[in-house]
């Protein structure tokens, strides 16, 4: 344990409106901490950097999944555990419960929140890929109001996200129109059970007389920061499934991915997964 | 809590003394009362309350935290130390070498390593300066502000760089020993030869990743000396060291172990360096030091399994039996001595597996590297040979296109054979059975016929891999004489019946075990039997607690030691034939006032006709081998590359299973780290250190990962070990990676000759079969 | 302890307790130290090994993870929590018999996770079992003891349960 507790204060606010106020006192000062399945880590090395610390654990605004007519709400403070109880989510968009599950151990689930999983921007964060193939919009809220960004927005850069210093991450909105997909969502870890991606791949479809209406197709750990494989899906629009166009589909996110070797796998590991799973997706029923 | 005090067998917390008691053991029909029985672990109620006094449980009031500044280099000379002014160093106890009292070496095998560095370090995380403070998070904070300069010189990072001997690192040659061993006319054999097939194998490190980490706590007393107690497997192992290190006569060391949460070999001789850390930082300070491991440092700088290259060149006969093999062995030892010397010795006793072969030539060597110094881990140089032997005959039966199980048979060692060191096999060699036995359980050729259909339209492909081999049980050669291990058994005054032992319980069950032995040869019951805590103040030395020695050879110290004392009894306190509990007991007060006190040693004797020429490398290896076959079935997924284990099937031979939970408990955890050993534990190095020193990125295997594990015994009483046991602890580790392996090549064809296998290797061995075909 | 850092409120076990820590402390060290409940263990301090499971307001979580700050106003059990007064848990009889502890490191742990799970799921099945315990890493026993050890456990409750 190399953290010094002493060097680091935390606030926790009972409210959200308490928590915005204090980001817009003080921007840029103040770095939220939910579940603390990332934070916690970095103290516990010794490697955390920041020492002044707001907790949104607490703050029961921020943990909520709400179903309205045409999407599902989650709040940033949904742990996943919350999203895999959830039987509309794991009825209609069930990529996202089954993501939840693959995220460490139950303990871990408990405690890690949706929010946390996106502004801590893994490139590697489970919850991503789905979220992107189901077109998800996340809601930013501060002392200002709130803003609606596509999800696919969210992620800037390595690490890097579009919220202002003064903001946070309130919800994110799932549509449901997803019905009729084929879908899929497959991770590949270092076991079978509290694994960081190598390489995951989510695939939501809409096939109609064997030809692609609609298609997204998103990774994580094959770019800096989780995205859509825009081009990879451009390959497959209007096309009819054969195996010729399977095969082009495959070459085309081979070339879009952008895998590093890191210490936890290779670039080439990671591309050449990538690309049988996109084949084992595209010939599933 | 004085240590000095008294004896330390009480936890800060329990009141219970440490050798806890459990409730009534049950009753089952055995020959023996209670050996062979499923009783209570001894300590199991403690563990599962969470009163088990592990020694970072022990209130830390008044004690000082000891920290550790470490090398960064692999090779290099120290310029200067410097330390930085902005922290108050007076707060702060410092030692370097220049503190050592007695002999700056760690007492091993040779003492070639140093406590501390003082003008050159060879490895990285090599320990220069220790540090203590009252404040743990100042102690940790001040190792970042003490600078040392180097002038780094070229390192040497592995077997190839080593053997090259372009660069010298340890003694005139970079050898740190090796090893010959012939029988028959190997070069003579060549010619006869209808196939000769070759083969590399190699074995990575691994980490041992006990749950509770290294750690241990010292005392300091002017007239006293030193004490020190904590996590470990060999208390006179550390008495040792510290004696030399400290220039203190025996009296003046005391060591104890603390209930140790998992040991597996990587606490045979690192605790030795904790412990003269500590003793130095509390001599320096005066007070008592607290130094406990965090997992990062544990992995970074602790021992490992060696990392192994192994080389074979096997001759047959037209009718696939062996007529010569030429084995080239060599490991990586880091940059000292330790223990490779007999880890390097068990790995060329168990190269030539459990076969009959007329003519041999190991040779085998021990390179020094500037890698940080491996050491014991479950099995001990055999999983290395072991799995370059298994998977080499599963070489040899794809080259002469024979049935893998069929060349195992028809080349098995039989009872009166002789084996690679001309030792005759007079003890029952059972490999017929026990194959018969694991192909009846894993139903293995209905499987393998299966699968081979099912392969062609999957993209999982499935596959059986078996391993056959033996372990050599307890120290080899002559190295039970030497140890001359002396255990006891007394009574005491409360009524209680207490082994008297330094083997040390670390969950693989020696408390439970001993006290069983204990109790049957007393004809006691188990519950009045206490196991005494291994201090080295309270206990002679029986012997370290490694090479799966234990059982056999201290278990049959306990068995004559309850024999001497129960005669004792009968011959002048009046005991009778049979006696209840209230008699044993008052028997034991007659003689007790007559004599004083009541006890029982016994010394070890070698079983007749052990004779070993170590400089010929000849003659009885060990006392006595464990059998076993054990089958794996893997699948192996064609999209992600990954090999998984689905099902695992033990069968071996140890003597006899003195406890019918505990003994499959070990093969069943000996399976699992095996299995990890396999497909999942890579030690990543970077110019001398590992990379991946965190639980995140250096993977075992999780409850979702572990299959059935399938375990049976065969048992044939061993008349030299403990009511008929043999070693135990180590063998299950050994099956595992070539079984596993082997179901690999099975299943796609692919011929792997490495640990571990993770995808991205067995990605590019498949990818490039699917190129080609 | 300090009285510089405000008090911290939470029961354990059923006692109430305060303590002044600072509010980064881990629930883990404030267990250990402040409180000197020793039974649950420190394997990794990564989230990894599960040896500092307790559960927090019936929740199972890794301690070493959590912030003493989080655990304001929590119900915190641990290990020691489990048995009443010299009366074992049906778990930490099950492991006793079973051989579900080895060395003991990971066994606190392990006990609150199948603690958990029992309470959800009283009657699991095998994959049940591996899903709920996947977080917590044993490197003596292989896991088979430990899911007998579950198996048996739930069996004797259901036992009970049924001669009522």
């Amino acid at each position: 344990m190399r953290g010094n507790a002493e060097t680091h204060e935390m606030v926790a606010p009972a409210t959200l409106g308490a928590a915005l106020e204090l980001m817009a006192r003080e921007p840029g000062v103040w770095t939220p901490i939910a579940g603390g399945t990332e934070l916690m880590v970095a103290f516990s090395a010794g490697r955390l950097a920041a020492k002044k610390l707001v907790s949104l654990w607490g703050i029961g605004e921020l943990r909520f999944i709400d179903t309205n007519p045409e999407s599902i709400v989650i709040g940033a403070g949904a742990t996943f555990l919350d999203l895999r109880r959830h039987e509309v989510l794991a009825a209609e968009l069930p990529l996202v419960a089954q993501a939840a599950g693959w995220i460490g151990s139950i303990a871990n689930q408990g405690r890690a929140t949706l929010g946390g999983n996106l502004a801590n921007g893994s490139p590697a964060a489970d919850s991503a890929p789905a979220l992107l193939v189901y077109d998800a919009e996340v809601e930013l809220i501060s002392v200002r109001g709130r803003r609606m960004i596509p999800y696919a927005e969210f992620h800037t850069g390595y690490k890097q996200n579009a919220m202002a210093a003064d903001e946070l991450l309130y919800a994110v909105h799932l549509p449901r129109r997803f019905a009729g997909h084929r879908q899929y969502l497959r991770k590949v870890g270092t076991r079978k059970a509290m694994a960081i991606s190598k390489v995951a791949l989510a695939g939501a479809m809409l096939v109609d007389a064997g030809v692609v209406k609609k298609v997204r197709i998103a990774a994580a750990s094959l770019a800096p920061y989780p995205a859509r494989l825009v081009k990879t899906e451009a390959a497959l629009w209007g096309k009819a499934l054969t195996g010729e166009s399977i095969a082009d589909a495959r070459r085309a996110l081979m070339e879009e991915a952008q895998p590093i070797d890191d210490i936890r796998s290779t670039a080439e590991y990671r591309r050449r997964v990538a690309g049988n799973l996109l084949v084992e997706f595209l010939r599933g029923q | 809590m004085d240590f000095f005090a008294g004896r330390f067998g009480r936890c800060i917390l329990c009141d219970n003394p440490l050798a806890g008691e459990g409730p009534t053991s049950m009753s089952a029909q055995q020959k023996t009362r209670v050996v062979g029985e499923a009783v209570l672990r001894k300590e199991g109620r403690d563990k599962l309350v969470g009163r088990a006094c592990y020694v970072d449980d022990i209130a830390s009031d008044g004690m000082l935290f000891g920290v550790t500044v470490r090398s960064t280099i692999p090779r290099g000379l120290i310029k200067a130390i410097t330390f930085d002014p902005a922290v108050n160093w007076n707060e702060f106890t410092i030692v370097t070498a220049a503190d050592v009292p007695g002999e700056n070496r760690i007492q091993l095998i040779i003492a070639d390593q140093p406590c501390l560095a003082e003008h050159e370090v060879n490895h990285c995380e090599e320990p220069i300066v220790l540090l203590a403070h009252a404040d743990r998070q100042k102690a940790r904070a001040a190792v970042e502000a003490v600078r040392i300069e180097y002038e780094p010189l070229p390192a040497v990072l592995g077997i190839e760089e080593s053997e090259r001997r372009e660069t010298i690192v340890w003694g005139e040659d970079n050898l740190l020993k090796k090893f010959l061993l012939e029988k028959g006319d190997v070069d003579g054999a060549w010619a006869g030869a209808a196939r000769i097939v070759e083969g590399e194998y190699r074995a990575g490190a691994q980490e041992h990743l006990y749950i509770e980490p290294n750690g241990v706590i010292a005392e300091w007393n002017e007239e006293k000396g030193v004490a020190v107690r904590g996590s470990m497997q060999c208390p006179y192992y550390v008495l040792k060291s510290l004696k030399g290190l400290m220039g203190l006569p025996e009296e003046k060391v005391r060591v104890a172990q603390t209930e140790t949460g998992g040991a597996f070999g990587g606490k045979e001789d690192y605790p030795s360096i904790l412990a003269c850390h500590a003793a130095l930082l509390a001599k320096k300070s005066g007070r008592t030091v607290r130094m406990i491991y965090d997992r990062a440092e544990d992995m970074a700088a602790t021992t490992k399994r060696h990392p192994a290259r192994v080389r074979h060149r096997t001759a047959l006969d037209g009718d696939g039996k062996l007529l010569a093999m030429e084995i080239d062995l060599d490991i990586d030892g880091g940059a000292y001595a330790t223990l490779s010397s007999t880890v390097l010795s068990r790995a060329t006793l168990h190269s030539t597996g459990p076969y009959l072969c007329p003519n041999i030539r190991v040779r085998s060597r021990a390179w020094a590297t500037n890698q940080i110094p491996y050491g014991a881990f479950r099995g001990f140089g055999a999983p290395q040979a072991i799995f370059a032997m298994e998977r080499h005959m599963d070489e040899i039966a794809a080259a002469v296109g024979m049935d893998p199980v069929e060349l195992r048979r028809r080349n098995f060692l039989h009872t009166g054979d002789k084996n690679a060191t001309e030792q005759l096999m007079r003890e029952p060699v059972p490999m017929d059975v026990i194959l018969d036995r694991a192909l009846k359980e894993s139903d293995f050729y209905a499987k393998r016929e299966r699968f081979a259909r099912e392969n062609a339209t999957s993209d999982i492909k499935r596959g059986v891999g078996l391993a056959a081999f033996y372990h050599g049980s307890g120290f080899t050669g002559s190295g039970e004489v030497y140890l001359n291990s002396l255990a006891g058994i007394d009574v005491t005054q409360e009524g209680r019946a207490r082994v008297l032992v330094s083997n040390t319980e670390f969950g693989q069950g020696t408390n439970t075990v001993l006290a069983q032995v204990a109790a049957e040869a007393l004809g006691i019951d188990y519950n009045d039997v206490t196991i005494a805590v291994p201090d080295t103040d309270e206990v002679p030395n029986s012997g370290p607690t490694v090479a799966s020695r234990t059982s056999m050879v201290v278990g049959r110290l306990i068995e004559r030691a309850g024999g001497q004392l129960l005669k004792m009894l009968r011959e002048e306190a009046g005991l009778g034939e049979r006696y209840t509990r209230e008699e044993f007991f008052a028997a034991c007060e007659r003689h007790r006032a007559r004599h004083g006190e009541v006890h029982s040693e016994s010394r070890y004797e070698a079983p007749p006709g052990i004779h070993w020429d170590d400089a010929k490398y000849h003659g009885e290896a060990y006392g006595a081998y464990s059998w076993a076959v054990y089958v794996a079935q893997v699948a192996v997924d064609t999209v992600t590359y990954s090999a998984e284990v689905e099902e695992f099937w033990a069968v071996q031979e140890a003597g006899r299973i003195l406890h019918p939970v505990l003994a499959p408990g070990q093969i069943e955890g000996g399976v699992a780290q095996g299995i990890g050993y396999s497909l999942y534990e890579k030690v990543l190095n970077e110019s001398g250190r590992m990379v991946n020193n965190q639980m995140t990125n250096y993977i075992i295997p999780t409850a979702e990962d572990i299959p059935p594990i399938h375990v049976s015994f065969e048992e044939l009483p061993f008349a030299h070990g403990g009511y008929g046991a043999k070693g135990i602890g180590e063998l299950p580790h050994d099956g595992p990676p070539p079984a596993i392996l082997n179901a690999i090549r099975n299943a796609t064809g692919a011929a792997v000759n490495s640990v571990p296998v993770l995808p991205e290797d067995l990605m590019e061995v498949l990818a490039a079969r699917e190129a080609t075909i | 302890m300090s009285a510089q850092w405000p008090a911290i409120y939470f029961t354990v076990n059923g006692a109430k307790k305060t303590v002044n820590v600072p509010p980064m402390k881990r629930l883990l060290d404030v267990l250990r130290e402040d409180l000197r409940l020793t039974g649950t263990k420190e394997g990794c301090g990564e989230g990894e090994c599960g040896s500092c499971s307790v559960r927090m307001n019936g929740e199972l979580v890794n301690s070493c993870l959590v912030p003493a700050l989080q655990a304001e106003g929590a119900e915190i059990e641990t290990v020691e929590g489990l048995a009443r007064n010299d009366e074992l848990h049906p778990l930490q009889e099950a492991f006793l018999e079973h051989g579900g502890a080895q060395c003991g490191a990971c066994t606190p742990g392990f006990l609150m996770a199948s603690a958990q799970l029992l309470e959800r799921n009283p009657r699991p099945d095998l994959d049940a079992v591996r899903e709920a315990l996947a977080g917590n890493l044993c490197r003596c026993t292989g896991y088979m003891r430990i899911f007998e050890s579950v198996a048996a456990a739930a069996a004797r409750a259901e036992e009970k349960a049924d001669a009522r």
